[in-house]
Formats: structure tokens, sequence, C-alpha cells
């Protein structure tokens, strides 16, 4: 039960903080991948910094459970997926957290969004057996692999030599660093900086 | 100053938010993701036409088999996903769309001129509501169907892999964008 009440809070601080930072507006991802304003780039950017710094500053204090991290498997169906998913990210605006919550706040255009995404879904589970012993599972690196050892875990890494959670603190804080360097926009005219809605 | 109540909030803020989630999420349970959820709720529907798609099994890791490969996948997880949906996952989409319909009623809702489509979207493409909904129908499912050949889409695999410094994560995001922003480029030369 606990569990539950957990996916309940967090489900919807999750929910809520897509919907502040301009993610469930799919005008806001398309103008961040045609480059004319990077607003929601810096935003992602530095959402991944701050949490991988909380994540290995906690580690190394000792306040987070190594157990909690789960490492999805890298093969190169991985890659191949990101292009596919890349696609129709660029043409819709939407990925699966975020065509949902822009469905939930009124969204038309996502509803059929969700609806593609159900048959693709459904369209995958049906194509999975056949694939299944194919190259594109093939694991890269080990499979799991963390950039570099993370204690507490038996995760393969690519820079045995390393300490993960300083590797983690490190990337943390570049991509905070690239965040702020990043322009607002490479092109002309409006950004996201003058109210959008 | 910036009213929190500004949306999109500015990115530092932004950033701090949605970084907190991710980090909160992994402190507390395990790291988010969504597009598995597309797979359950699909089952769940199957599972409501034909019982024998998921099935209980005491020789399944599970506890749960289901003849559909996917399903059956690691010892049947998604097959006790599909036979259990208050599960943690299922819960944290629906609380999910929860949250964002509550943020999106305290800032007034989308605009009614936005609902069909983007501003963008409209600059480059006209007015016409049926080639939008086809074009984001026939996109959804480029991306569910990529994100489950990735074993994950934005969140479990950009957002949450990288925070992690998993090389899938890394993989994932570069495949994304190497194929989203030149594609985005193109479409979409009129900014809107």
């Amino acid at each position: 039960m606990t569990t539950v009440l957990l996916a309940i809070l967090l489900g919807a601080a999750f929910g809520f903080a897509l919907d502040r930072v301009g993610a469930t507006n799919p005008g806001y991802i398309i103008r961040m991948l045609n480059l004319t304003d990077l607003h929601l780039m810096k935003t992602i950017l530095t959402g991944i910094g701050v949490a991988s710094i909380l994540l290995f500053g906690g580690l190394l204090l000792g306040l987070v459970d190594p157990g909690h991290l789960s490492v999805k498997t890298a093969y190169y169906g991985v890659f191949l997926g990101g292009l596919l998913l890349g696609v129709g990210f660029a043409v819709a605006g939407y990925c699966p957290g975020t065509g949902l919550t822009a469905m939930a706040t009124g969204r038309i255009d996502a509803v059929f969004f969700v609806l593609g995404g159900l048959v693709g879904a459904g369209a995958y589970m049906l194509a999975y057996g056949g694939i299944a012993g194919t190259d594109l599972f093939t694991k890269i690196a080990g499979g799991d692999a963390t950039l570099a050892p993370v204690a507490g875990t038996d995760y393969p890494s690519i820079l045995g030599a390393m300490s993960g959670e300083w590797l983690g603190l490190a990337i943390g804080v570049a991509l905070i660093v690239v965040a702020w360097v990043l322009p607002a926009r490479l092109g002309d005219g409006r950004t996201m900086s003058a109210p959008a809605e | 100053m910036t009213s929190w109540q500004q949306v999109p909030l500015p990115w530092k803020a932004g950033g701090l938010l949605l970084g907190l989630v991710f980090f909160a999420a992994v402190l507390l349970v395990k790291p988010i993701g969504v597009s598995t959820q597309f797979v359950i709720f699909d089952g769940i529907l199957w599972d409501a036409v034909d019982a024998s798609v998921v099935v209980p099994s005491e020789e399944a890791k599970s506890g749960f088999t289901s003849p559909n490969a996917y399903l059956d996948k690691s010892g049947g997880k998604y097959a006790k996903s599909v036979a259990n949906p208050l599960n943690y996952g299922f819960v944290f989409v629906i609380a999910m769309m929860a949250g964002a319909l509550m943020s999106a009623l305290l800032r007034g809702g989308v605009p009614k001129s936005e609902r069909a489509m983007p501003q963008v979207w409209r600059a480059n493409f006209g007015d016409s509501v049926w080639r939008r909904y086809a074009a984001t129908f026939i996109a959804g499912f480029l991306v569910l169907f990529g994100a489950r050949l990735a074993g994950g889409c934005t969140s479990g695999h950009m957002m949450s892999g990288m925070m992690q410094t998993s090389l899938s994560g890394y993989m994932f995001a570069a495949g994304a964008f190497l194929a989203g922003i030149p594609l985005a480029v193109y479409l979409f030369s009129k900014e809107g």
C-alpha cells in the first residue's frame, strides 16, 4: 500500500512538473528540436544535472540506497529505437510521458498521439516474438552498464578505474554548465521568455 | 522577479523542480519510466477480451505467464502487471496525468486555439485538424514502437538513464536527437 501511495505522490509531482516546465506544450518541444528556442533544452539539461548531483552526492554520503538504482540494458535496438522515437517526437512534439500529460490537460492532438502509441506498443508486443533472438538485442559493454563503477551495485562499467560516484557528480555539474552557456535561441525572433500562452 | 505561476517556469527553476522529482523517485522507490505502461494498458484491454492472454502459473518467476512472448518476458513480469493494474508503475502514470491536469487547471487551462495543434504546426502545415491528428497518430505509433524496442523512453532512458550514468541512456538520447533535430529543422522551417 505504501508503494501505491508513493506512486500517487511521485506521479502527481512529475505530471505537475512536466506541465510547469512547458513540456506538455508540443510547440515548445518542436521549437527545441528545430533549434529556434532552447529554453526547454536548458531546463532538461539542468534537470538531469540536478538529479545526478543529488543522486551521486547522496550515494557518497550513504543517504541513498544503491539498490534503488536501475540501469537499463544497452543493446543495438536502444539506438535504433531512439531513432524511431526521435522521428515521432519531432513530428508530434510529444513523447510518451508528455503525450499522456498533454492529453490530460485537454489537448486533442495528444489523444490521437496516445491512441497511435497504444497501437504502436501493441504492434511491438506482436513483433517481439519474431525479433527476440536477433542481433538487435546483442548486449553492448556487458549489458546494463554504467560509465564507471558505482559502489554497492554490480553493474558492469566502461571506465573501470574511475569512481562512478565522482564521475556522476562531474557530469551533473557539466550538464548544468552546458545549460548555462547554451543560448536561449539560435535563430532570430520570439523566445519562450516572452509570455507564450 | 518571476512568479511560480509562470508557465513555462524559467529554466533554472524548471530544471531544479524536474531534477528534484527525478531524484525523489530514485531515493524513495526507483527511477521514473512511462512507456512500459502503454504495453500494460494494451495487455489489460487484450486480457479483457481474451482471458487466456494472462494466466497464473506456478512455474513463472512472477507467478503469471502469457502466450505472448513480450508479456511473458523476464519471468512474466509484464503479465503480472497486467493481472494486477494497481501496481506502482501503472498508478504512477495515472497520477502523473492527474498532476498535469491540476497544474493546467491552476493556470487557466490550455487556450482553445492551442488544443488541436500548436502554433508552430499551424504556421508550417495549415489549419487542417485532421492532418494534425493523422500525423500525431502515426507519430505516436513510431514513438511507442521505438520506445519499446529501446526498452524505455525520454523519461526512463534519457532522464533517468543519464542521471544514473547509464550507457543505454546516452545511446538512446543520441538516437532520439540525431533523428529528431534534423527532421524538426526540415519540417518546421517557419517558426510560428
